[in-house]
């Protein structure tokens, strides 16, 4: 217990002793906001969709997710070689707390950072329909950091150096981000699309976003709930495993 | 004196690759052990594996007793250990990284924080508890990972490469540290060096590795002796040749080289 409270206090601390990490990365999800928000405002309105403001806002917090989570895992590279990973593999402690303690720093922390999201959105016009169901949003939130920390850790256990990052970035991190119904609604799409939005586990994050934050769910807020869960634990399972035969 | 490590016939592959070939070496509780060699000989490879880090191809280990394969958890609360690259937390304070290793080897609460204050004392580093390490020098971050590594009183103290890059006088400070702690305390130390007048100078018993193999093992005089020479640096290079080892171009030291760009202030 002991061992995953220092872990976890340690992500925490390092989050918020990095000032310009944490304005660096929400300069990206409040450009998408403002450019496309706005950008694309007007025609998404004359469609009769309505607020587009109003339908990205939640997507764009899951993206802002999405990225801090992974990166958190994925920050595991670097530390195998200079940090301070080897310090916590060789002390008398199992390496599924150690696990257990950076997942849930990192995704305490990529949590944060959607909350912040969601204030920026506030502020620039966005309006949740229920301000009481905040709370479970913020819950929905926690499982996609958990999910996307432990993919990021499972990813970086089996890489040596960050020559792959690039591919990672745009083989995974976009498509995720792209067709997950973050900036679209899932509604009448082409075949092929509908069927990777719906494999995609991060569709159900920005689904439940919507449905907690206006009511508006696609899929359905149960639904969301029990694919979500069930993809961080098969995913949490898998990184404590690669995590568990890390050699260096 | 009873041996507090021993390794019979250790045998590493990575692949086709045999980094450590059928490797044998004791050492003596409370002495001080070199293990020297050139770059790529197998020296960070054997301290993985006597340190839970590899798993051994073959071969047996035993330290204070205990086999680093099973009993893990046994074998890590015996050694301290100081690694080639750095390990503390840059962006935590000197004090904070101390805190986190005694969370992390369960240091009883009413003695964690007298024994974090008499180390940082005793390698001076208590008025610079309360900075960021990113802020410390080279040589007081070794000093710090010294401190961190001797927090859960261990039997075993591994130095890999601890004075690389540091000054004469730093280094000169280091081994008296870590001498006056292999007399005080009685810590087995086991470190690897290219410095040999380091090794001459305060190392009880040496062994030569290259290739992966031992070639010799004995105490600097009897080296030495063996070879000739005058010095120890002499001797290693009539053992060892002088040819010059390259490990450079792996992406470790690829990594390092991006790691000195970006920590660079």
């Amino acid at each position: 217990m002991n061992t995953i409270y220092i872990l976890w206090l340690r992500q925490l601390k390092r989050y918020f002793r990095s000032k310009s990490r944490i304005i660096g990365s929400l300069a990206q999800p409040l450009l998408f906001l403002v450019a496309l928000g706005f950008g694309f405002g007007p025609i998404y309105e004359k469609a009769g969709g309505g607020s587009y403001i109003q339908f990205i806002a939640p997507g764009i917090i899951a993206m802002s997710i999405l990225f801090s989570s992974i990166f958190f895992g994925i920050e595991i590279i670097w530390d195998k070689q200079f940090g301070f990973l080897k310090e916590t593999l060789v002390a008398p402690v199992s390496r599924f707390n150690i696990m257990i303690g950076r997942t849930m720093g990192g995704a305490t922390a990529a949590t944060i950072q959607g909350i912040i999201v969601l204030a920026l959105s506030i502020a620039i016009g966005f309006r949740p329909e229920n301000w009481v169901y905040i709370g479970v949003a913020i819950i929905f939130m926690f499982i996609i950091a958990v999910l996307f920390t432990a993919l990021g850790t499972a990813i970086a256990s089996k890489m040596e150096d960050m020559h792959g990052f690039q591919l990672i970035i745009n083989f995974l991190i976009m498509p995720l981000f792209f067709l997950s119904g973050a900036l679209f609604p899932l509604q009448g799409l082409p075949k092929t699309i509908t069927i990777i939005a719906a494999i995609n586990p991060l569709s159900y994050g920005v689904d439940a976003l919507r449905g907690t934050l206006l009511n508006t769910a696609h899929f359905g807020i149960a639904l969301d709930f029990v694919v979500l869960t069930s993809v961080t634990m098969i995913i949490f399972v898998i990184g404590s495993y690669l995590f568990s035969k890390i050699e260096i | 004196m009873k041996n507090i490590i021993e390794v019979k016939n250790l045998v590493k592959k990575f692949g086709d690759f045999e980094a450590v070939k059928n490797i044998s070496f004791e050492v003596e509780e409370g002495k001080i052990f070199a293990f020297l060699g050139p770059n790529g000989a197998g020296k960070t490879t054997t301290i993985k594996m006597l340190t839970t880090l590899l798993h051994p191809t073959s071969g047996e280990i035993s330290l204070n007793g205990f086999n680093p394969a099973k009993q893990q958890n046994e074998v890590r609360k015996s050694f301290g250990i100081v690694f080639q690259d750095p390990s503390l937390d840059d962006e935590l304070t000197a004090f904070e990284n101390m805190e986190l290793h005694a969370y992390l080897y369960g240091l009883p609460k009413n003695v964690r924080h007298d024994r974090i204050i008499e180390l940082m004392n005793f390698l001076e580093l208590w008025d610079r508890k309360d900075d960021y390490v990113k802020h410390f020098s080279g040589g007081m971050k070794r000093r710090l990972e010294i401190a961190r590594g001797l927090l859960h009183h261990p039997k075993i103290m591994f130095l890999d490469e601890p004075t690389l890059g540091l000054d004469p006088q730093t280094r000169n400070h280091i081994w008296s540290y870590i001498k006056d702690l292999n007399e005080k305390e009685k810590i087995t130390v086991f470190f690897t060096t290219h410095y040999m007048e380091e090794a001459d100078k305060i190392a009880d018993k040496v062994a030569v590795i290259d290739n992966g193999k031992i070639i010799t093992q004995g105490s600097p005089k009897e080296l030495k002796k063996q070879t000739n020479a005058q010095t120890l640096e002499e001797a290693f290079l009539a053992l060892t040749g002088k040819e010059i080892r390259s490990e450079a171009g792996g992406i470790k030291d690829q990594m390092r080289m991006v790691h000195k760009l970006w920590t660079k202030k």
